[in-house]
């Protein structure tokens, strides 16, 4: 009786011990806050280095094989020179390494997966994820002035900087 | 008693270091290596190097100003759109305060507009102008 009683405790303290290793972030990558919200993530050089010309965007957009390519040629990055130097070149692509669409945990990167990022494209916009999710925009609205550019994702998403990009927080600009 | 003292000289002459830089050390840095004196450095030619057009992408022209504007005094926008900082230190003093970066940006820069890399009394003449603008 003792015994039995004494192995199940021991069972339910292992099951809450291991349901709450699985079920609290346990680290960076984890944060993911579900479907419409980027993985919360923080790295001084990506967050420096991508956002001066662009939005960071999020690793879990993208596949280890495309960051992996697209840092490879900074020199020459959608036209533009955005060369850095090599310690942060390499520490830049570690950290998308690591939080890349079939590496990390998220759900997001799990989708875009899921919808075929295999042929590891260059651009976000090109993988299905970011088409589908798109769909209902008007094609003219891309090239408004003040959109700019399908990169420019803040135009439209007003908390893009916070990697919120739910439907409730899109605003098409005239 | 002396030891905490010098320590904390120290740190505060590390930390000063890494952000000593201004425009005028910049200027002194760019002449410098040309193997002139900073007065031979001229705001003028700086102010014509900001403005002149070079041949673009797909038969457009491209000068420092087509993303920094034509006032540096004023916000200019990357490519897709996102906000530069202006450039000059009247309207943005962080701006010339660090040469790694300054490094940096002359490096991409010129080679997007210049097609090539911009030489020292290049960099010092830029620095000159855009330093000189209140």
């Amino acid at each position: 009786m003792n015994y039995l009683l004494r192995g199940i405790g021991v069972l339910t303290a292992v099951g809450t011990v291991s349901l709450l290793a699985f079920s609290l972030p346990s680290g960076v990558a984890h944060g993911d806050g579900g479907g419409d919200v980027m993985p919360r993530l923080t790295h001084k050089n990506w967050q420096q280095e991508c956002a001066s010309c662009h939005l960071a965007y999020s690793p879990a957009l993208l596949p280890r094989a495309s960051w992996q390519r697209l840092m490879g040629k900074l020199d020459n990055h959608f036209g533009d020179n955005a060369s850095l130097d090599p310690a942060t070149q390499a520490d830049i692509l570690r950290f998308l390494e690591a939080n890349a669409a079939d590496v990390g945990t998220s759900q997001i990167g799990r989708r875009v997966m899921r919808m075929g990022a295999k042929d590891a494209p260059l651009r976000i916009t090109d993988t299905r994820w970011f088409v589908g999710k798109h769909d209902e925009v008007p094609r003219a609205a891309w090239s408004r002035k003040s959109v700019g550019s399908a990169a420019n994702c803040a135009a439209c998403h007003s908390k893009a900087e916070q990697g919120v990009f739910d439907d409730d927080t899109v605003r098409i600009p005239k | 008693m002396i030891k905490p003292f010098a320590l904390a000289m120290l740190a505060l002459v590390s930390t000063g270091v890494a952000a000593a830089d201004t425009p005028t050390t910049l200027m002194a840095h760019f002449a410098q290596k040309t193997g002139s004196p900073v007065s031979a450095l001229s705001a003028a030619r700086g102010e014509t190097l900001y403005r002149s057009e070079h041949p673009g992408r797909a038969g457009t022209s491209v000068s420092c100003a087509s993303c920094h504007t034509a006032n540096p005094k004023h916000p200019g926008r990357t490519r897709v759109n996102k906000r530069i900082e202006p450039l000059a230190p009247a309207a943005n003093p962080e701006r010339f305060t660090d040469v790694a970066k300054v490094e940096k940006w002359f490096r991409r820069n010129c080679m997007d507009v210049l097609q090539r890399e911009c030489n020292a009394q290049e960099k010092g003449d830029f620095v000159a102008w855009l330093s000189q603008i209140k």
